[in-house]
């Protein structure tokens, strides 16, 4: 009995891993410009992979009575990076001026940008 | 030129500590399972070019005040040593040997001769790495 509720929350965990990772990729394909490439890139793919990497973890801690640290270490692990590799990736994309997508209408950053080059302008000839 | 990276440098600080703990841990578990002095190594200098990439190269002198020229050197000569070791017991040279000890807070334990050996090789892996992308970063 314990076997088949394992084995079907294991099912189910990594069905849906693989169902978020792909719909990630599907995001890759079809957003318009880089800022929401990312935004499906890095959110769902996080996700897919923690649920696949649980399903792992739970598969061997139950059935096999081994825990693996390394697969609590990974899930840590992709939890606090993937973010941040996708907010590097748009900040390096904006900062080297890779433009919005045509129908975007809010762009809070650009008014700050242009103020920091106005104000070190003004230090080098002031 | 200053730049904002509060969130690469505080989730560097973060993660450097889990990479260099799982580096020493394939380290020590490079005898009965996957890993090894090689692959310790490399995860140990890819922490510090972590802390070199989210910070710059003096913080990483500042913090880690190591030459790794020297680590380099220091790791082949406990390779050679190791090696040399067997021959002063009068068998052929690099033959390793293993016994079983009590210690104190881990219980039986199987220590190898082969494990020195194996820190010589991290010593010059992380040497060896090092001293490639420190000298390569170097601005001037």
């Amino acid at each position: 009995m314990k076997e088949v509720i394992v084995e079907s929350l294991v099912g189910i965990l990594i069905l849906l891993g693989a169902l978020l990772s792909a719909l990630s990729s599907f995001g890759l394909i079809r957003l318009p410009d880089v800022y929401l490439r990312s935004h499906a890139a890095t959110k769902s793919t996080t996700l897919g992979i923690l649920s696949i990497l649980t399903g792992a973890f739970l598969y061997f801690m139950l059935l096999d009575g081994h825990t693996s640290a390394r697969l609590l270490l990974g899930i840590i692990f992709v939890f606090i990076t993937a973010p941040v590799a996708g907010h590097l990736i748009g900040r390096a994309a904006y900062r080297t001026g890779v433009p919005l997508w045509s129908q975007s209408v809010q762009d809070d950053l650009r008014a700050i940008i242009e103020q920091e080059a106005q104000s070190k302008e003004r230090g080098r000839n002031g | 030129m200053k730049t904002n990276d509060v969130i690469l440098q505080t989730v560097a600080k973060v993660v450097v500590f889990l990479i260099l703990t799982f580096s020493v841990f394939l380290f020590f578990a490079g005898h009965n399972n996957p890993g090894g002095g090689f692959i310790g190594g490399l995860m140990t200098a890819a922490a510090l070019v972590l802390l070199a990439l989210a910070f710059d190269l003096q913080t990483i002198r500042k913090v880690v005040p190591v030459d790794f020229r020297k680590v380099m050197a220091i790791g082949l000569m406990i390779a050679l040593l190791t090696g040399i070791g067997s021959l002063v017991l009068d068998v052929p040279f690099l033959s390793h040997t293993f016994g079983h000890f009590d210690l104190p807070l881990l219980g039986d334990t199987e220590l190898a001769t082969a494990t020195l050996f194996d820190l010589g090789v991290y010593l010059a892996v992380v040497g060896v790495t090092m001293t490639i992308i420190l000298s390569i970063g170097e601005d001037h």
